[in-house]
This record gives structure tokens, C-alpha cells and sequence, in this order.
């Protein structure tokens, strides 16, 4: 179990995404379908859609914040996101889509396609073996 | 977070249904980021302002706002739309996309935001102070105003600065503090630096390298504000850099402490790496300049090697309508035209469909361009100075 800080509250159980690289929701995940689209990112061609988002912090475009609340509206969006650092930019869209976040995770400790437990409420995280 | 009689009474409701949502936001944001209170801001940079971008629910999130009597208190400029807003038609943006984009304005419009549609409010009528405390979303706009000006803003997305404004307050956290302005890594630059094209490769490659930290750049001589907006936009986009100091040049550099940091160097080596990364396509279909946005002095280097020339290719300049203006005053756009360019005002590469509008390669030299187009705008690239790109489409 490790502890982190809350963002946006909630609880969520799913398969984790994990990228070692930072993600940009705005050209960097369409915005319909949930796939990641920018070139020569770790998750180019992967989906994000109902999957506990993993990835250091954010990068690039400020319109990330309705990238992800637009992800949530068109039924595509994560379970859950966890990052070493949230800035504002996600903290924004997962507090206005209602998604479940958490930082100040040891994200090195999560591997792609564990089963994860958030709880964003705790601010906890559990690996499930 | 400490409240003021005032805020409680907003999240009270009080003032009414947005001005409560919208301080909710901002006093979440505050107690994640562990601000003290919540400061008041100069000005607002308001991002988020494409269809292409925000798609419906963001136009929906807009409307709603606007629906229920959302109002700016302080001076609020807006970011590109998806298309020219007065020549839309001429430059041949799909009917359908314009409706759309033109309902996104009138929100705005009826908050209050001045819908300026441009990346470089700076340069168009919005000009914060050293030390001034601002909220701006629009990440090039962002490190100008923090790195070349000196302003205070975090990266705010896009509905957080549209928060800011309508209270004209945001949480005190992140870059309004002096401690978090203090360089965290040096940036060597050891190769001559000579078009825009070298700032936006060096920006694309540091980005990437630094993330989201301070950089410290030693090396840089006699760069213009359009060579910094180049170098700024570029590290904000490969990168989520929202604050650099440069030796010598910015405001801050001489104020901050440097000793002990970690030190990356940056030869012809990484700059050669960053333009062949940059490049993914052979010959461009179109050539797009102004991004961030072109200044007067831009526009009028195009103009300059533009004259008497025939384009066998299009030429876009993207530029606010204000610089359009004066660039039509002073006969840059006859020029322009005359050789088969366009200035386009209010949008640009990124934010218009111009995968939509049958192009599949596009000339750049602007390293945010570059980063942003093979992947939002299916676009293969040619990253080049503006002599190439020119000679390319002529």
C-alpha cells in the first residue's frame, strides 16, 4: 500500500497504463477515442479509455485541463490517474471531470498491466497480485 | 488556506451559482498546492478557445457558463480560435467547424474576455509588470510573461485562468513564490545560435530534457523577444517548462541563486539531433509561420524576402489581427499577397483542421510547431529556417 496526496477524490479499481515519459492530454490523446496519438510517445496507439492512468507529471498545453474533461464527457476517459507530480493543468481536468487522482506516488513501483486500487478519498494505492 | 469574509460568502453562494463553482475550483486547487490564500491578479490569459481543441463538451462547459451570467473582473485576452474570423470563408474552413467555432466566441464574449484569439496577448494590448501576479493559461504566453517580463502565473489550464478571471483571484502557490524561481538545472549552450529555427530546436530538445524544471541558460547573446517567444514556446511544449532564466538577458537571471546545480551542455551535436528529430517529411505542401503568433518584425522579414516572388506553394503568416492591421498599414500584407501568401489572423497550424483541409506536409520553423503537428494534425514535418522554408514554396 503506498500513500500519496489527494487531487480530486474518489475510488477506482483498473488495469494500469503506465508511461516512465510525461503525458500532454492536448495533442497528445484524441480527445474522441481516448488513444494516445502523439508520435514516438512510450504510448503512442495505446488506449486509455476505463484504465488507471500512470505517468510521472503533465507536459506542454494548458487546453489539457478540457482534454480531459472532454475525455470524460465522450466516455473515454481513465478509471483513475496517479503521478509522481500533478501540476494544474491535470489537477484541473480531473477535479472538474470528477476522476479519481492521486501524486507523490513512488510510480516505479507500479508495472503496466497490474490490477491497481485507488483510493482517492485515502490518497492510497494497492497493487493487486 | 486562509478565506477572506468575502470568499466565504462566495462559496456560500452568495454571488450566485458560477462564482461559487468556480472558486471551488481554484480553493481545491490552493489547498492541494498548499497556498496560504488566494492573491488577486492583474490580468487573465484565457486558453481553450478552438473547436478543433475543446471539441463539444468544452463548447458545452462555455455555453453554460456564459448561460448563467458569467462575468470577467479583470482584463482577460483569449487564444487562437480554429480559423480567421473574418476571412474564414476565403481561406476555405469547413462551414460546419465555423458555426461551431463562432458559438465558443460569443461565450466569451458575453463573459466579458476581450476575443483578442491570439497566443501573444503581450504583443496585442495585454502586458503584465515585472513581479506582477497574473493567471495565464496558453503555455508559450505563460514562460514569456514569467521568463522575459518577469510576471508571476503558474501554468494555469485552461477552465483554472477562466476561474481567475471571473473572480480576479487566484491561489498564492507555485511561481508566485520567489523560492520556487530559483533555477533547478544549467543549461550550457555552446553552439552559435542563429535563426528563430536554432531557439525552437534548442527549446524542442531542452524541453524534452528538463520537463517540468527551472532552466538555467549560460551562452545565449543578443537574443530578440521573437527569438525568446521561439525558445519559451518550444521548452513549454516538448516540455512543461514554465520558467527559464537566460545570463544576461531576462529579468530574474542576475536576482536567482545558481550555485550547485546539475549541468547539461548543448553543442551543434544536440542542436543537428534536435533538427533531425524534428523532421519527418521531405517537401512540404504548405509553409506555416507564426507560432507562437509572428510580430510586426516577423511579418515583415517574410515580406522583405517575399518581394517581387511568385509562391508556388501556400504560404501562411499567423498573427493576432492586431499585428494583421499593422502589417496592412504598412503595405507587408500587399506584398505578402501579391506573391501568393496569406496573413492569417485570429488561429493557426495547430488549432485550425488543416489535416481537414487536404495538406499532409507542413514547412515550420517553430519547435512547439513541430512538436505539436505529426500528432494532432496527422502532419508530416519540414523544420528549416525561413530562407529554406521560403525557397521551398517558391
Amino acid at each position: 500500500m503506498m500513500k500519496g496526496r489527494t487531487i480530486s477524490p474518489g475510488t477506482a479499481k483498473g488495469k494500469a497504463v503506465v508511461s516512465k515519459e510525461p503525458i500532454g492530454f492536448y495533442g497528445g490523446i484524441n480527445i474522441k477515442t481516448g488513444v494516445v496519438i502523439e508520435k514516438g510517445h512510450p504510448l503512442e496507439g495505446k488506449n486509455i479509455k476505463d484504465k488507471i492512468l500512470v505517468f510521472p507529471c503533465g507536459k506542454g498545453s494548458t487546453v489539457g485541463s478540457y482534454v480531459i474533461y472532454g475525455l470524460k464527457k465522450n466516455g473515454v476517459a481513465p478509471k483513475g490517474i496517479i503521478n509522481r507530480e500533478t501540476e494544474t493543468i491535470v489537477a484541473t481536468g480531473a477535479i472538474l471531470a470528477g476522476i479519481p487522482c492521486i501524486d507523490k506516488i513512488d510510480i516505479d513501483q507500479i508495472k503496466d498491466g497490474d490490477t491497481v486500487v485507488l483510493n482517492a478519498d485515502n490518497g492510497t494505492v494497492e497493487i493487486v497480485h | 488556506m486562509y478565506l477572506t469574509q468575502e470568499e466565504e460568502k462566495i462559496l456560500h453562494g452568495e454571488q450566485g451559482e458560477v462564482p461559487e463553482r468556480m472558486l471551488r475550483l481554484l480553493v481545491q486547487l490552493g489547498e492541494i498546492f498548499e497556498a496560504d490564500k488566494m492573491i488577486p491578479v492583474g490580468s487573465v490569459q484565457v486558453a481553450g478557445v478552438s473547436y478543433k481543441s475543446i471539441a463539444d463538451p468544452g463548447t458545452e462547459f462555455l455555453e453554460d457558463l456564459a448561460s448563467k451570467g458569467a462575468k470577467v473582473r479583470v482584463l482577460t485576452f483569449l487564444n487562437p480560435a480554429g480559423m480567421d474570423l473574418e476571412d474564414w470563408q476565403t481561406l476555405k474552413f469547413p462551414k460546419n467547424f465555423a458555426k461551431n467555432q463562432l458559438r465558443i466566441m460569443d461565450a466569451f464574449k458575453s463573459m466579458g474576455i476581450v476575443i483578442t484569439a491570439t497566443c501573444t496577448p503581450y504583443l496585442a494590448g495585454n502586458l503584465p509588470r515585472f513581479r506582477e501576479h497574473i493567471a495565464w493559461s496558453e503555455s508559450s504566453a505563460i514562460s514569456f510573461s514569467n521568463s522575459v517580463i518577469g510576471a508571476r502565473t503558474n501554468r494555469e489550464g485552461g477552465p483554472s485562468a477562466l476561474a481567475a478571471a471571473i473572480l480576479g483571484k487566484t491561489p498564492n502557490y507555485g511561481f508566485h513564490l520567489w523560492e520556487n524561481r530559483q533555477p533547478n538545472i544549467q543549461v550550457n549552450v555552446e553552439t552559435d545560435l542563429t535563426f528563430d529555427a536554432d531557439y525552437g530546436a534548442l527549446g524542442y530538445y531542452i524541453g524534452k530534457q528538463v520537463k517540468n524544471k527551472v532552466p538555467y541558460f549560460t551562452g545565449i547573446k543578443n537574443a530578440d523577444t521573437d527569438q525568446l517567444k521561439a525558445l519559451g514556446a518550444a521548452m513549454a511544449a516538448s516540455g512543461a517548462v514554465a520558467l527559464y532564466h537566460i545570463d544576461g538577458l531576462t529579468p530574474e537571471a542576475d536576482l536567482v541563486r545558481k550555485d550547485h546545480l546539475e549541468v547539461i551542455t548543448v553543442t551543434k551535436r544536440e542542436l543537428d539531433e534536435a533538427y533531425a528529430k524534428l523532421n519527418t517529411g521531405k517537401e512540404p505542401d504548405i509553409v506555416i509561420l507564426g507560432c507562437p503568433h509572428a510580430s510586426l518584425r516577423e511579418i515583415s522579414a517574410v515580406a522583405e524576402k517575399l518581394k517581387g516572388k511568385k509562391l508556388r506553394k501556400p504560404v501562411w503568416v499567423c498573427t493576432s489581427r492586431m499585428m494583421k492591421e499593422a502589417a496592412e498599414r504598412m503595405g507587408y500584407s500587399d506584398i505578402i499577397e501579391k506573391a501568393g501568401g496569406h496573413i492569417v489572423a485570429d488561429t493557426c497550424m495547430v488549432v485550425a483542421p488543416i489535416e481537414d483541409m487536404g495538406y499532409k506536409t507542413t514547412g515550420v520553423n517553430s519547435g512547439k510547431a513541430g512538436n505539436y503537428l505529426p500528432g494532432f494534425c496527422n502532419q508530416n514535418v519540414c523544420y528549416a529556417n525561413l530562407d529554406k522554408l521560403l525557397e521551398a514554396a517558391t
